[in-house]
């Protein structure tokens, strides 16, 4: 599939996107000068397996490069091979991220189960324990509302701890400490704690795991206030948003997938770091808006390629932040497209895309030229047997169904 | 601790006449840490450190015992200096009054809500929180007011809190059973039972972090965590025990055991009713000391303290203890025998405190009313700073959910929603 360029409008500078900064209450009041992110996008149709070359796609405000973007519309290809770049997988990415935060600020510590000389159980903190010592990479014992509630204290004392769920699912038992004291006490201490922690893990359908560990907790979350949700996808957003999450001062959930571990990808070698609420543009199109995030954005982007093969043009939008949701990229896009489909792996009943489906009614309803659709997981226990499994999340051929019965 | 002309017994070590000292190493108190961050007990050594630690059950008053004994010897030995003795005696008073003016409050309209009073229990509070740094961290649960007011939080700021105004220390965001402070170290103030123990077992691995990864040498800050005998049935007791003591983290584990969780008498909740003995389960102390005597908790917390900052790790504290009133303003209390009750009014500890000062030539009568007057002037000068203070605006509502505002996201026009300067109000559409 050919790549695809787009130039966007005219540059801004960046250097007070607030990025990496988090402190700065200097917000890019540029985004409404310009009303557009200057970017220079480039596509890729993706199948599961990512191809090496960066599939960077983003605003500008995403990296520190400040070359301004004008320059950039007829010669993309200078963008990205400023620096080769280097290839890796999204753990090893993830993994990145963590190290150079580590590396930055000496209280950024990580607790979790096997974390330390297991090295984590999807290898994300290998290496950590030897190089930074038993207390700051903290094997802890099976306890997860405790030690929650652990790195909940600490991170009220000054430090900011990243806390792992060694599956997502297992975070339910700590759903005392992520709503009260994660949550809430930032308020109820009217202001005087913050809680920068991070708790991340794996959750997600995955090959045959069984009901417990197949679960999408970022429905469950969405409600508590006070955090925020983000959810990786690629090697290149799950290094940016990793820091980005440990360099807030708001509590973070971050979710990665159990499937998406092994994705590999070319990502640049200079530091960047990626804008918590912001969404990613996947795919320009002007057909209809899909917006996805996590794994199902691969199978949105298999859909793509049918449906780009049978005329269609899809934008596809990744939303990445969960809550809040990024309002100004996907209002966007349905102000160009009018028809919106969402794909997603939460269940039916209670999930982001339903909350993301009031969103938009709430706030789009005149740009819709049709009703919103959802795709979600069905309504049940993951299932163990493998046929189960694949009808119980959404495939591409329902993706491309549902888009020929959108754009009807 | 000041050292003015009287002698002080010092702290003691917890030990009793025929065993030896309760430790989990060899008798030498290293603080500096091992290389091995886990438990360095061995298959072996857990008999033996177990029979040292079992104790026969004429042992639980061995502390009372002992200090007795040493009294005896000497009798121009006090407990503590007529400074101490004052400032303690103060605290105390500040307890009993503050809270029976939030009841006469509440009755009257001006706070609402769940509100848990702490008379009967201002020994617990006054014996250990007295011995504080303000480096050192409290964690409570919703009986908090007094363990604010014992860790310096004045008065007008938690009864501010209590009103529910815009002056009280949590912004009357927290109301009574979130009392926190920055400034004085109080982690709170949590409604769930149970739920405060993990945040001041984290509270403590942040000082043992700052010692050695950070390398702030001369950091021994110690945490307490408060909890009653209804928590101490809760899984997060016990996953905070082990992990304190896994880790040597400098905590110490204080049991408010009042008999009563609401309307469950501890008798009913619990299979051995005996809390201090779940310390030594888990490789720690575990000490039961009469929670109505401050001078005897003050005793004990002297010597936990003392081994959290020396870096030996937690202790376990089961401080018997009684609450004069109901367990919440909406609780009727007709439980409880009231022979049960006459019987601890009469250890009332302020009155036992009283009569040790007076008796013990430590300070007078006249002395100890000039205390009551002033305390008596500060609270109801709490009372109007509180019911003058104005109440939050609506601008307030939405101020500290995040500690990062841009947590609310990128409205549709592209801004952040947080730089509408209306936002606060919850007007915008969230």
């Amino acid at each position: 599939m050919a790549s695809i360029f787009q130039g966007f409008g005219a540059a801004t500078s960046l250097s007070s996107s607030a990025s990496f900064d988090t402190k700065k209450l200097q917000f890019s009041s540029l985004r409404s000068l310009s009303g557009k992110r200057a970017s220079c996008v480039v596509v890729r149709s993706g199948g599961v397996k990512m191809d090496s070359d960066s599939n960077r796609i983003g605003g500008r405000g995403d990296q520190l490069v400040t070359n301004a973007v004008a320059t950039k519309v007829d010669n993309p290809a200078a963008s990205t091979a400023s620096k080769p770049g280097h290839e890796l997988l999204l753990f090893e990415a993830l993994r990145e991220g963590l190290e150079e935060e580590m590396e930055r600020d000496a209280r950024v510590c990580v607790m979790g189960e096997d974390v330390g000389h297991y090295g984590g159980s999807y290898k994300v903190t290998k290496g950590l324990a030897p190089k930074y010592g038993d207390l700051r990479v903290l094997d802890t014992p099976i306890a997860e509302n405790s030690f929650t509630g652990m790195g909940i204290g600490a991170a009220m004392m000054g430090l900011r701890p990243i806390i792992e769920g060694m599956n997502m699912g297992f975070l339910l038992l700590a759903f005392n400490q992520i709503s009260n004291n994660c949550g809430m006490l930032h308020y109820t201490s009217g202001g005087q704690f913050k809680i920068p922690v991070v708790i991340r893990g794996p959750g997600g359908v995955g090959r045959q795991l069984g009901a417990e560990h197949s679960q999408r907790l970022e429905s469950y979350f969405q409600s508590i206030p006070g955090i925020q949700m983000v959810a990786c996808s690629t090697p290149y957003n799950a290094k940016g948003l990793m820091k980005a999450a440990i360099r807030s001062d708001n509590p973070v959930i971050l979710f990665e997938h159990v499937l998406l571990y092994n994705l590999k990808e070319r990502i640049p070698d200079e530091e960047y770091v990626l804008n918590l609420e912001e969404a990613e543009m996947v795919r320009p199109g002007e057909h209809v808006t899909i917006l996805t995030y996590s794994r199902m954005r691969y199978h949105v982007m298999q859909a793509a390629k049918t449906l780009v093969n049978k005329g269609y043009d899809p934008e596809v939008i990744d939303i990445r932040s969960l809550k809040p949701f990024d309002l100004y990229t996907i209002g966007n896009s349905i102000k160009k497209t009018h028809r919106v489909l969402i794909v997603e792996e939460c269940m039916r009943t209670g999930g982001i895309g339903a909350s993301l489906t009031a969103a938009i009614t709430e706030n789009f309803h005149d740009y819709l030229d049709a009703p919103i659709m959802c795709l979600s997981s069905q309504d049940v226990p993951t299932p163990y047997a493998g046929t189960l499994e694949e009808w119980t999340v959404v495939q591409p051929p329902q993706i491309v169904a549902a888009v020929e019965q959108l754009c009807r | 601790m000041s050292l003015s002309g009287a002698k002080i017994i010092q702290p003691l070590c917890i030990r009793y006449p025929d065993m030896p000292v309760i430790s989990d190493q060899a008798a030498n108190c290293n603080t500096t840490s091992t290389p091995f961050l886990g438990s360095t007990r061995t298959l072996r050594r857990i008999q033996s450190v177990s029979a040292a630690q079992r104790r026969p059950a004429s042992a639980i008053v061995a502390v009372a015992d002992v200090v007795k004994e040493k009294k005896l010897k000497s009798n121009k030995n006090h407990l503590l200096t007529k400074e101490e003795g004052l400032e303690v005696y103060e605290d105390m008073i500040l307890g009993r009054v503050f809270e029976d003016m939030c009841a006469q409050m509440y009755y009257r309209g001006k706070m609402f809500g769940f509100v848990h009073l702490y008379n009967g229990q201002e020994a617990v509070s006054s014996g250990f929180i007295k011995l504080l740094k303000k480096e050192d961290s409290v964690v409570s649960t919703y009986r908090d007011h007094v363990h604010a007011l014992s860790k310096g939080v004045p008065a007008r700021a938690v009864m501010s809190e209590l009103f529910g105004k815009t002056t009280g220390c949590c912004r009357g965001q927290g109301g009574s059973m979130h009392m926190f402070s920055a400034e004085h170290n109080v982690l709170g103030g949590f409604a769930f039972i149970g739920e405060g123990i993990p945040v001041a077992t984290g509270a403590a691995f942040t000082s043992k972090y700052k010692r050695e990864v950070l390398k702030e040498a001369d950091c021994d800050h110690v945490t307490l965590a408060f909890f009653g005998d209804g928590t101490a049935n809760n899984g997060q007791f016990f996953e905070c025990l082990n992990m304190a003591a896994l880790w040597k983290l400098p905590i110490v584990f204080v049991v408010e055991n009042n008999l009563w969780a609401i309307g469950m008498s501890h008798l009913r909740a619990t299979s051995d009713p005996e809390i201090w003995k779940k310390g030594p389960a888990f490789g720690m102390p575990g000490v039961h000391v009469d929670g109505m005597d401050v001078l005897k908790v003050r005793e004990v917390a002297q010597e936990a303290i003392g081994r959290a900052r020396r870096g030996e790790g937690p202790t376990l504290v089961e401080c018997e203890t009684y609450r004069f009133r109901g367990h919440s303003l909406a609780d009727p209390d007709e439980l409880r025998d009231p022979a049960e009750k006459a019987r601890y009014a009469a250890r009332d500890p302020i009155t036992a405190l009283k009569k040790y000062l007076i008796e013990s030539k430590l300070a007078s009568e006249a002395e100890l009313k000039a205390i009551e007057k002033k305390i008596d002037e500060v609270v109801e000068d709490a009372v109007e700073f509180a019911n003058e203070s104005p109440v939050p605006s609506r601008s307030q509502l939405l101020e500290n959910v995040f500690a990062d505002p841009k947590g609310f996201g990128i409205g549709p026009d592209g801004r952040y929603r947080c730089e509408d300067p209306k936002f606060t109000q919850g007007t915008a559409q969230v």
